[in-house]
């Protein structure tokens, strides 16, 4: 296999600016073919606008975006082969849902009888073929969002890039539809872009995360890497709690409480204790500032934490920590 | 107390207003109607069905579709500009497209004279090359043209606005080319707002008088329209000519003001669509 049958979307020293404000900076970053891939990062900064610049729906200053091994840089959106689905879904509003899906396909001058086909299958795919023939105005928000998906992957594009896609619903509706995107990349296999600002949506989803802050690549890797391994105090931050102990940046669930009388660790006095289900929140105070750590009922009951007392605090001795 | 006060004064507006447009337009035009059957209905028909008339109605659809398909499709092409386009000057363009609604009709003609007239460089340069603008019908035609300019394009900016990018975005990204996301795209979702501009420029059109007396030299059986016609006629005292003709350029009006009333962005086709999007939204909510 060569380099670009592997290589899905190589994006390559990409700048972008609108006037005068920088929202890319040579930007370079690399999709493996079939992979799930979440941009995360916080809004502003430019993750939505690179998956633009993928589209083609923005030029970029400088740099170069090749699809499949094309040099797409120069390419007119209408001739990249890419799915697209906009955060609020973009819905044609004068056709039905059959209309909607059957679009691509008819500006490609398909055979009818394999349009129907096609746009039957795509509808039970994303199980939606009971509303065939109402407009986008009778769905609702998640039925649209399904719809548009149905309508971006019925011209078979070469990647799938999704802007927010499930930003603009409630929180119920994002977590089925989040399921239900990696168990459709699982059966579809098509080399898949999403964009959030949500890192549990981006954990839970993909299966590789860039995360994109002031137009610069901050870190790229596996969810599971980019929480372990944060390249900066940024990218630690923005994956999950943080709490400092000692001078170091630590996870809350990495930090260990002990009796006042340990022979070891930070003294802390306790400010507020939280119940939160089988989770315990312990709000403290260690000489000049706070520190919150979390830790299991067990623990809790065992140290008998209370507002008030003092105990000593130290990171587990397995935690990744990071100099603050 | 004040409520009696309150009441009094809305009847007062009332009936000031009603007693306004019965003395302005509802009892003239109302009596011109009246006056067009006084004689029967032998008189009507005889001066509905004259040469010069139906020359004047036949010269009058001529101009007025003319003049309404140049500014359908400049009225889309600006419109087009003005919402999605990012150019200097582009408030110096909107503003020159209303123009025409503020200057003169006569002032327009007037111009109109001075640039394609047959002494000036542009307008003799041109009819040496074997075509008559001014004291033809290309000079009524550029005429109505000009006073019917802002209808279409004013009717349509706010829809495009609403309406936004990314369907068209989308339809690209589907593999649409420009003019098919225009045709299948925009197009639809303007469909009703530019129905609307149509008729009003159609309407405007066809009661056009002033530019068009100026440009066309009123030459009767060639450069007569029906404004024009009914003008001579009164002036002629072929009183029941001029009611005639008047009448139908009324009824022309009455028709095209019910369709823009059915048209008009607001009227009950768009109060459903947005009853629909509501009821949507509030799903959504759930």
């Amino acid at each position: 296999m060569t380099s670009a049958d592997m290589t899905a979307i190589d994006v390559r020293g990409v700048s972008k600016s609108f006037g005068a404000t920088p929202v890319l900076h040579d930007v370079s970053v690399t999709i493996a073919s079939g992979s799930l891939t979440a941009l995360l990062g916080p809004s502003g900064g430019g993750k939505s606008t690179l998956l633009r610049v993928i589209a083609g729906l923005e030029t970029p200053d400088r740099g170069s975006v090749a699809i499949a091994g094309i040099d797409a840089t120069r390419l007119a959106p209408q001739r990249r082969n890419v799915g697209f689905v906009f955060q609020h879904y973009a819905a044609f509003k004068h056709l039905t849902v059959r209309g909607n899906v059957a679009f691509g396909l008819e500006v490609r001058k398909r055979p009818k009888a394999e349009i129907r086909r096609r746009v039957d299958e795509l509808l039970k795919l994303v199980h939606i073929e009971q509303l065939a023939d109402r407009y986008p105005a009778q769905l609702s928000g998640g039925q649209r969002q399904r719809m548009a998906l149905a309508r971006a992957l019925a011209v078979e594009p070469e990647v799938l890039l999704l802007d927010e896609p499930f930003g603009a619903l409630d929180a119920q509706v994002r977590r089925e539809l989040r399921a239900w995107l990696r168990r459709l990349h699982d059966e579809v296999h098509v080399t898949t872009v999403f964009v959030t600002h949500d890192q549990e949506e981006a954990m839970d989803v993909a299966d590789r995360i860039v995360v994109l802050a002031g137009g610069r690549v901050e870190q790229a890797g596996a969810p599971h890497e980019i929480y372990d391994h944060p390249a900066s105090a940024f990218v630690m931050g923005f994956l999950g709690p943080v709490t400092r102990v000692g001078g170091r940046l630590v996870r809350p669930h990495d930090i260990e409480l002990g009796p006042a009388s340990a022979p070891d660790g930070q003294h802390a006095t306790v400010t507020r204790v939280v119940r939160l289900g089988f989770e315990v929140r312990v709000e403290m105070s260690a000489g000049d500032h706070e520190v919150w750590a979390q830790v299991t009922r067990a623990e809790s009951d065992a140290l008998g934490l209370a507002v008030g007392e003092t105990v000593t605090i130290r990171p587990r001795p397995d935690a990744r920590t990071l100099a603050a | 107390m004040s409520e009696a006060r309150s009441t009094a004064a809305k009847w007062a507006m009332r009936i000031v207003t009603v007693a306004y447009l019965a003395v302005l337009l509802v009892i003239p035009v109302g009596l011109i109607g009246w006056r067009t059957f006084a004689g029967g209905l032998q008189p009507v028909i005889d001066a509905l069905t004259s040469d010069d008339f139906v020359h004047a109605l036949r010269l009058t659809v001529v101009v007025a579709v003319c003049a309404v398909v140049l500014n359908t499709v400049f009225g889309i092409t600006v419109a087009l500009l003005l919402v999605r386009g990012r150019f200097w000057g582009k408030r110096l363009l909107s503003a020159v497209i209303d123009l025409p609604l503020a200057v003169s009709p006569v002032v327009v003609g007037l111009a109109l004279i001075l640039v394609y007239g047959s002494h000036a460089p542009a307008g003799g340069w041109i009819e040496r090359h074997g075509v008559q603008i001014i004291f033809a019908t290309p000079g009524m035609v550029a005429a109505t043209v000009f006073v019917s300019l802002p209808l279409v394009v004013r009717a349509i900016v706010p829809v495009l606005q609403e309406f936004g990018e990314e369907q068209e975005q989308a339809a690209h990204t589907l593999g649409a080319s420009r003019w098919t996301t225009f045709r299948r795209i925009t197009l639809p979702s303007i469909r009703w707002a530019l129905a609307y501009g149509i008729v009003l420029c159609l309407a405007r059109a066809l009661g056009e008088y002033g530019a068009v007396a100026v440009v066309s030299g009123r030459i009767v059986g060639q450069t007569q329209t029906v404004t024009l016609y009914v003008e001579q006629e009164y002036n002629n005292f072929d009183q029941p000519g001029a009611y005639a003709a008047a009448t139908v350029l009324a009824l022309i009006a009455i028709v095209a003001l019910l369709v823009t009333k059915l048209l008009r962005p607001g009227g009950r086709r768009a109060d459903a669509e947005r009853l629909t999007e509501m009821q949507s939204g509030r799903e959504e909510q759930r």
